[in-house]
């Protein structure tokens, strides 16, 4: 049943409908979590937070969305969990074909090229899945590479994804980007300051996310190896 | 002539009274065609509860409103005073629950001198359920009303259509399973004040861990014979995260591009100080 209202030009309107609605499957679900990666001078860290959620619920408090591809290269994953693990698993396949078919590991730059293709060849049933890839490049300099679902993707020097990316990224733009300000001094990154301000954003973020929380897990990448720290978050 | 209740501006014309649905329609067609979308009703996500113990009532709830999936009030009081005998809290849709507690409540005062007693749990429920009932479930407010008249403690819980239960524990909201689940684990009948007060706080906890709908603190309500205790923050069950850097900016970072002084002048009458999160 339905209520109607008479519009402006005096027809019958229809205005709120509470009959039954049919719902088709939809094979997307939004499992929630924010990442979020910084290049420095010599180093790239790649963060998320570990809560893994569905509509108002917690699936899990220690699932991270970071994952280890090479010594030189971690990608934070987001959105639809089941793409995340599939993605992950087929970009694993890759890098075992290429360095076993050119006798070298993938340079970031590649991987971040190869993603690019895999995404798109989904481009009529995309991977809900929002990456973010940091690493070393070729030089030892540190490279973020940003994704949408659909493959396009840029070189940067920072980014933010998932649920929270909205409220992190204006923050880095202005302390990493110097954006809007004046008379400040464009100091470079290093790499205590990057972790300092990755922790204290993912802090904000979980004030007022609710799909954010539970730990912070951040992968320092260094020409030294990967190195993993975790961080305690709001757990409400 | 009809000795009738005094109630505070509401034509009882009978029937549904849905005045402002045209002017709504009319706004929000104006509304899009600037392109922007009309402000959406925040609901309050929530985890509400009440217990009945052996000499009263106890009330609890969380203190997050949620827009969307955004937090937006951290500490926000949801439960709300009706007399001084009886307290309400309310999920659902936040300015809902706020504005329909109110007007019980002034019209529950009305009603009270004109009675000269102390007004009855079952008078609130009664006005609450006629009033939502008469809104046909469109006012979103779903409430767990508690108090102690003279006929003991009383607990009901009332649903956004209007129907109500009378019960021993009740719980309402986004996290009221998780709440629920722990009272059917833990309830037994006339309770001593500090079980009770333990039971309600650990049911609104688990609505607080367990559902992202409802955070940060726990609020609670004791009600009984002559006495209310209003304990807000009861328990801060999770305190912000300390930043470590300085994001504090010096004078003059914010460029300025021009600027024209307007001297008013005022005169100070009154000076009030409202604290505020600027941690």
């Amino acid at each position: 049943m339905f209520t109607q209202v008479y519009g402006d030009n005096g027809k019958m309107k229809e205005y709120h409908y509470t009959g039954p609605v049919e719902h088709r499957f939809s094979p997307y679900s939004f499992n929630g979590g924010t990442v979020l990666a910084v290049a420095g001078e010599d180093f790239a860290i790649v963060a998320s937070d570990t809560r893994l959620s569905e509509g108002y619920s917690i699936h899990s408090r220690d699932s991270p969305k970071c994952y280890k591809l090479t010594n030189t290269t971690v990608i934070g994953c987001s959105g639809f969990h089941g793409d995340c693990l599939t993605l992950t698993k087929i970009i694993d396949a890759r890098l075992k074909m290429y360095k076993h078919s050119n006798n070298k590991s993938m340079t970031s730059g590649a991987i971040a090229a190869t993603l690019s293709t895999i995404l798109y060849g989904r481009r009529f049933f995309p991977y809900y899945v929002y990456n973010i890839i940091g690493g070393l490049d070729e030089e030892g300099k540190g490279a973020v590479y940003s994704f949408d679902p659909v493959g396009s993707y840029q070189r940067g020097t920072y980014k933010a994804g998932g649920s929270a990316s909205a409220m992190l990224q204006p923050l880095l733009d202005n302390q990493i980007g110097f954006k809007n300000m004046e008379g400040v001094q464009h100091l470079p990154l290093n790499q205590e300051k990057a972790v300092q301000l990755v922790k204290d954003v993912f802090i904000s973020a979980a004030e007022r996310d609710v799909y954010t929380g539970d730990a912070l897990r951040i992968c320092i990448v260094t020409k030294e190896g990967i190195k993993e720290e975790t961080v305690p978050l709001r757990k409400d | 002539r009809k000795m009738a209740t005094l109630s505070v501006c509401q034509p009882q014309l009978g029937g549904f009274s849905f005045e402002n649905c045209k002017r709504n329609a009319v706004l929000e067609a104006e509304v899009t065609k600037l392109g922007c979308n009309i402000p959406s009703a925040r609901k309050t996500g929530t985890t509400i509860c009440g217990v009945v113990f052996k000499d009263g009532i106890v009330l609890g709830a969380d203190t997050r409103a949620t827009e969307g999936m955004i937090v937006a009030d951290k500490n926000c009081s949801k439960i709300h005073y009706i007399s001084p005998n009886i307290y309400c809290c309310g999920a659902g849709t936040a300015a809902d629950t706020e504005m329909t507690t109110q007007i019980i409540s002034s019209n529950l005062e009305l009603h009270s001198l004109s009675t000269s007693r102390l007004p009855r749990v079952a008078t609130a429920n009664r006005m609450l359920k006629q009033m939502l009932f008469r809104y046909q479930g469109h006012i979103g407010a779903a409430l767990v009303l508690g108090g102690v008249d003279c006929n003991g403690p009383h607990l009901y819980s009332i649903y956004p259509h209007g129907s109500t239960d009378k019960l021993p524990y009740v719980t309402m909201g986004s996290g009221s399973l998780a709440a629920m689940a722990v009272f059917e684990d833990r309830y037994k009948q006339d309770m001593e004040e500090e079980d009770a007060k333990r039971l309600v706080r650990d049911a609104i906890a688990a609505g607080i861990f367990n559902d992202l709908g409802s955070g940060s603190n726990i609020d609670l309500c004791v009600i009984t014979k002559g006495r209310v205790d209003y304990l807000r923050p009861h328990d801060m069950a999770n305190k912000k995260g300390v930043r470590t850097g300085n994001y504090k900016y010096k004078q003059g970072t914010t460029g300025v591009l021009t600027k024209s002084v307007i001297k008013l002048d005022l005169e100070v009458v009154e000076e009030t100080v409202q604290t505020m999160d600027t941690s």
